[in-house]
């Protein structure tokens, strides 16, 4: 390969072998070796021949286009010619291309997403100060303080390279939140994995731990909490979802427009190279397949360092008040940022290609277009701003490039060294893709499955139960996470309160007020599975609860909805399902969906995962200070059960041990989940209660072990009055899922006051035990007694024993 | 239009005691600096005043208006190369090495990545390797002040033991016998790894100082102890811990002459 095509590059249109690197056209006198002449004599090696222009299009509108290997349909394609009057030129079909995918255009998804912008209440409108659309929500905390936050999936390309699929996943959910004019201030994990024993599970679970405390420890952002699942059904298909959280002032908030006719557009950060070339379209819209080639060179290599830089770098910007709109680059990397600053703005912008920097010279316009590589911006600044722009970027050593400016044109013209070789207009490439009503069918096999309810073991005896508690505690799923969050950095920057094994991650965010937030995520696949619009529901109901456990008042959503392919009607069913109960949900329970993200064909093999909406809830603290932690502390303190404990064990923890799945999940009521809210928001606030932790996965029994094992302390626990009142056996009491309960740990001054505030509310409470410190053990009275140690010998040795 | 506040800057405040608050502790950024932010808290919460600088600053006075500097915990330059190799040769680790070694005796104090910037610039002996398990770590350490006249110690009791949180990928200290045995005949050993070597550090060394005590560098992290609820108490046991506070006080008696 010749050292003389400085940025100049040559673009086939029609074939897989194109002519390489050029030489600099014109240039006769290059003084580096001869170029090597691989071009066919009918395509002559001066670029300007090869660069497929407007021009050029125009003229050969029967040029065969790569589309369908680019990912467009047919349909799509004819589209395309339509929109522009005749046949894309090659950069523009890269555009198209990218911005058309599933990943980038929602065209599946978006005829059912828009329930969550229509189901919208005064209430639910309150805080929220910028709503589904922007690169992510910004919700009002007060004290002039906003939040922004946001969920994402980098699911495939995790699964193809784990470590920099996790790591970019972390990469560019931060890179969303500082887009709005934020400060990240904290970032989780939600994590799903195939069987703990199966042998490429190891491989996924090292790469991809490592990759998001690599990226993520690096920033210096606190990694407060998350998930770790392993069922088989994602063997093919991990899920790695990535939750970021950021803060600013009112004023500060940014928006990806480009405003203002003769303002500048800046390309500033990593260099583009060669990485993620086709990621967005062909990862993310395709379901794996033994038979294509590899698409290892499709993920996105991460630079950590880069992307801190880029952080304070930004924040300088903001603080300078010199970018008029900005954008990160994520999926469709120059592309998306073009159209989406442009199509949000006044709708022109104009802009010069070579301009752009390259790690990779031999680039062509259309993979320059395409390229995802990572920690890359664009803003828009005004010609005054640019000297102190350019000041702040030589302060950080951060490079940047003047790539050309908006315009009053309603068109974004891209140029070549002079000549046009993309010429749309940039709402179609960003905001009128391809729409599709896929066809949904409620699957035939669903009648069955919801049929078959649990009928497997019951343990009843005291020794028989505390077996199971143990073989409880020693599951994947119930097992402590240790392992994977030690790797994790939870606290940098200083103001982590809460973090994981707690219900919620609490951030402060004023350090004079106190005032902060808490976030958390969950999602049951298994009862999604038996039934998608109550599982939805059921993972808001989780999420919420958990946040208002630890005390803060619950806010507002984001979502993660991971699906397989929407090409199969029982996988759209699913899908629209979900979509209708979580918006369901979040209307009767008053929070708004603030933004989110849809993965599709998470799906292998034909075999789709188990629907999986993972669902983040933020909520608001006036002073973190009154936090309740997941663990009781002081010897002697009543413990009290919240709601009531019905025979829901379909879809448990407990019948998944037994090889079970099958029945109807809990009942999410989410009237009472807002009572047992306010109860326990109530009781922080008033420091009522001195722990509280939620009743989910593992029921009461896992609850109990986890409150005890969080601070290595004891307690005494008698079942059979609740038993009595629910009319469920100790086992059921135990072992059952119902949803809307918790336990708390309640000072004896305050037990009164406690009591007096349910009762008041008829929220069925009742005292089931006390602290016991100094004992060592846990003990269910008449039943069994289990030392702590045993038990967190058999739940933190499971993770290390499989990956250490 | 007013001028917009960098977000999650910490807001310019005195210390309650007007001497201590005349004390002026520099904390150095570097790019890929993480903990700078939270060293200037700790100094804050002290009673100390922190002074912001900058890696690449060249003027000759940049340290006339410190009386002490912290190097910071993160990931300078990525720690692509060696930890700490490159922030080395910044412009302003020349004058500090030279306030360092000066008859002035410059304190300063370099945390985790700070501490490796130390030993690549010689002025603490020994290494870091990547530690023996091969991965990032993050829990609450207890270690124990095994010399408590150094400019940074001396407001801990002989003997104490401290929990304070650990975080590093590179954190296995690592130095010839030689060396080491110096180090303990010196009493230059300052930290040691209680109950748990989290790295594979030789002899458990967490901290260490040169022979003046006025240069002191640990892998743990002092400045996410300083305050209750925000640090190790927070996670793994019910009580809550600040003794990180003792580092930064230490240093403040001290430039202030005051005896503790």
């Amino acid at each position: 390969m010749s050292e003389v095509s400085t940025g100049s590059t040559t673009e086939g249109v029609s074939t897989g072998s194109t002519t390489g690197a050029g030489s600099n056209s014109g240039d006769v006198s290059n003084t580096g070796p001869e170029t090597v002449e691989i071009a066919p004599a009918t395509a002559p090696v001066d670029r300007k021949f090869n660069i497929d222009t407007v021009d050029n299009a125009e003229k050969t509108p029967d040029t065969d286009l790569p589309w369908a290997e680019l990912g467009l349909k047919d349909t799509e394609y004819q589209r395309v010619v339509e929109i522009l009057g005749r046949r894309p030129t090659a950069a523009e079909l890269a555009m198209y291309s990218v911005m058309w995918s599933e990943h980038c255009s929602y065209k599946s998804s978006k005829v059912h997403l828009r329930q969550f912008g229509d189901k919208v209440t005064d209430e639910m409108k309150e805080h929220l100060l910028v709503g589904i659309g922007e690169n992510a929500g910004v919700v009002d905390i007060g004290e002039g303080w906003a939040v922004t936050f946001k969920v994402e999936s980098h699911n495939h390309p995790s699964f193809v390279e784990p470590y920099q699929g996790a790591a970019t996943g972390v990469g560019g959910i931060v890179r969303d939140i500082i887009s709005m004019g934020a400060r990240p201030v904290a970032v989780m994990d939600p994590l799903r994995f195939g069987a703990i024993d199966h042998p490429d599970t190891a491989r996924l679970v090292h790469g991809i731990v490592s990759g998001i405390g690599g990226y993520g420890n690096s920033l210096g952002l606190p990694n407060i909490g998350g998930e770790v699942v392993f069922d088989s059904v994602y063997q093919g298909n991990p899920l790695v979802n990535a939750l970021a959280v950021g803060v600013l002032r009112h004023e500060d908030i940014r928006l990806a427009n480009a405003s203002g006719a003769g303002n500048k557009v800046v390309l500033f950060g990593a260099r583009t190279g060669g990485d993620g070339i086709g990621g967005a379209s062909v990862l993310a819209s395709e379901s794996f397949d033994a038979t294509k080639p590899s698409k290892r060179p499709a993920v996105q290599v991460g630079d950590p360092f880069a992307e801190k830089v880029l952080i304070e770098c930004c924040l300088e910007l903001f603080k300078a008040a010199v970018v008029e709109g900005i954008q990160d680059l994520g999926a469709a990397g120059i592309s998306c940022a073009t159209s989406e600053l442009a199509s949000n703005g006044d709708g022109g912008m104009h802009v010069e290609l070579t301009k752009v920097l390259l790690r990779d010279p031999t680039l062509t316009p259309g993979e320059i277009l395409m390229s995802e590589s990572q920690e890359r911006m664009m803003a828009v600044v005004t010609p005054e701003n640019m000297a102190a722009f350019e000041a702040i970027m030589d302060k950080w050593a951060v490079e940047y490039s003047w790539l050309g400016e908006v315009t009053d044109t309603g068109r974004l013209i891209i140029d070549w060294d002079g000549e046009t070789i993309v010429d749309v207009d940039p709402r179609t490439v960003a905001h009128e893709g391809p729409v599709y009503e896929r066809p949904y069918a409620r699957p035939e096999w669903l009648d069955g499955v919801q049929a078959d309810s649990f009928t497997g073991g019951r343990p009843a005896s005291g020794n028989e139960l505390r077996d199971a508690v143990l073989q409880l505690m020693a599951a994947p799923n119930m097992a402590s996470k240790k392992w994977v969050t030690d790797q994790y950095d939870r606290y940098v920057q200083g103001n982590t309160a809460l973090a994981m094994p707690d219900d919620a991650g609490v951030i402060r965010v004023d350090e004079g007020s106190g005032l902060g937030v808490a976030l958390s995520t969950d999602a049951n696949g298994r009862y999604s599975y038996l039934s998608p619009y109550e599982g939805a529901r059921l993972a808001l109901a989780e999420s919420y609860r958990n946040v208002a456990t630890s005390g803060a008042r619950p806010l507002a959503v984001t979502d993660c909805l991971n699906f397989g392919s929407p090409e199969d009607p029982d996988v759209m069913w699913q899908f629209a399902e979900s979509v209708r109960g979580l918006s369901d949900a979040c209307q009767e329970l008053g929070v708004p969906v603030t933004g989110g993200n849809v993965s599709l064909y998470n799906q292998t093999g034909g075999v789709a995962i188990h629907p999986t909406p993972v669902v983040g809830v933020l909520g608001v603290f006036d002073d973190v200070a009154r936090r309740t932690p997941s663990g009781w502390r002081e010897d002697g303190q009543a413990v009290y059960l919240l709601g009531t404990t019905a025979d829901e064990l379909d879809g448990s923890e407990w019948a998944n041990l037994q090889g079970h799945l099958g029945g109807l999940p809990p009942k999410a009521d989410l009237d009472r989940e807002r009572q047992l809210a306010e109860i326990l928001i109530n009781a922080s606030r008033d420091g009522m209660v001195d722990a509280a932790h939620d009743l989910s996965e593992g029921g009461l029994a896992a609850a109990l072990v986890e409150s005890s094992l969080r601070y290595n302390t004891g307690a005494r626990v008698a079942l059979s009055e609740v038993c009595d009142r629910d009319g469920v056996d100790p086992f059921t009491l135990l072992f059952s899922e119902s949803q809307g309960r918790a336990i708390v740990s309640v000072p004896r001054s305050e037990e009164i006051r406690f009591t007096d505030m349910c009762s008041a509310r008829s929220f069925p409470t009742a005292r089931i035990g006390v602290v016991d410190a100094d004992s060592g053990s846990l003990e269910v009275q008449g039943l069994f007694t289990l030392p702590l140690d045993e038990v967190r010998k058999v739940n933190e040795e499971v993770l290390p024993k499989y990956f250490a | 239009m007013t001028e917009t506040p960098l977000i999650g800057a910490p807001a310019p405040e005195a210390g309650s005691n007007a001497a201590l608050a005349g004390a002026r502790i520099g904390v150095v950024t570097f790019p890929g600096t993480l903990d700078d932010r939270d060293a200037a808290r700790a100094v804050r919460m002290a009673g100390g005043t922190p002074v912001q600088l900058w890696h690449a600053d060249t003027s000759s006075d940049v340290l006339s208006d410190v009386d002490a500097v912290i190097l910071p915990g993160g990931f300078s330059y990525g720690d692509y190369l060696r930890a700490g190799a490159i922030a080395r040769f910044a412009p302003l680790m020349s004058r500090i090495i030279d306030a360092a070694n000066s008859n002035a005796k410059l304190p300063v104090l370099g945390i985790c990545n700070g501490f490796q910037m130390l030993t690549e610039s010689h002025l603490l002996p020994g290494s870091m390797l990547k530690n023996d398990h091969l991965k990032f770590i993050c829990r609450d350490q207890v270690l124990r002040v095994e010399n408590n006249t150094t400019a940074w110690t001396t407001d801990f009791d002989a003997n104490q033991e401290i929990t304070v949180p650990l975080k590093n990928q590179d954190g296995q200290y690592l130095a010839d016998d030689k060396t080491l045995d110096a180090l303990e005949a010196e009493g230059r050993v300052v930290f040691r790894y209680v109950g748990f070597n989290p790295n594979g550090s030789r002899r458990d060394i967490a901290g260490i100082a040169n022979e003046a005590g006025n240069v002191v560098g640990l892998m743990p992290h002092p400045e996410h102890a300083v305050e209750t609820g925000y640090g190790p108490g927070s996670f793994e046991n019910s009580s809550t811990s600040t003794d990180g506070l003792g580092f930064f006080t230490s240093v403040l008696n001290k430039l202030v002459g005051g005896t503790k």
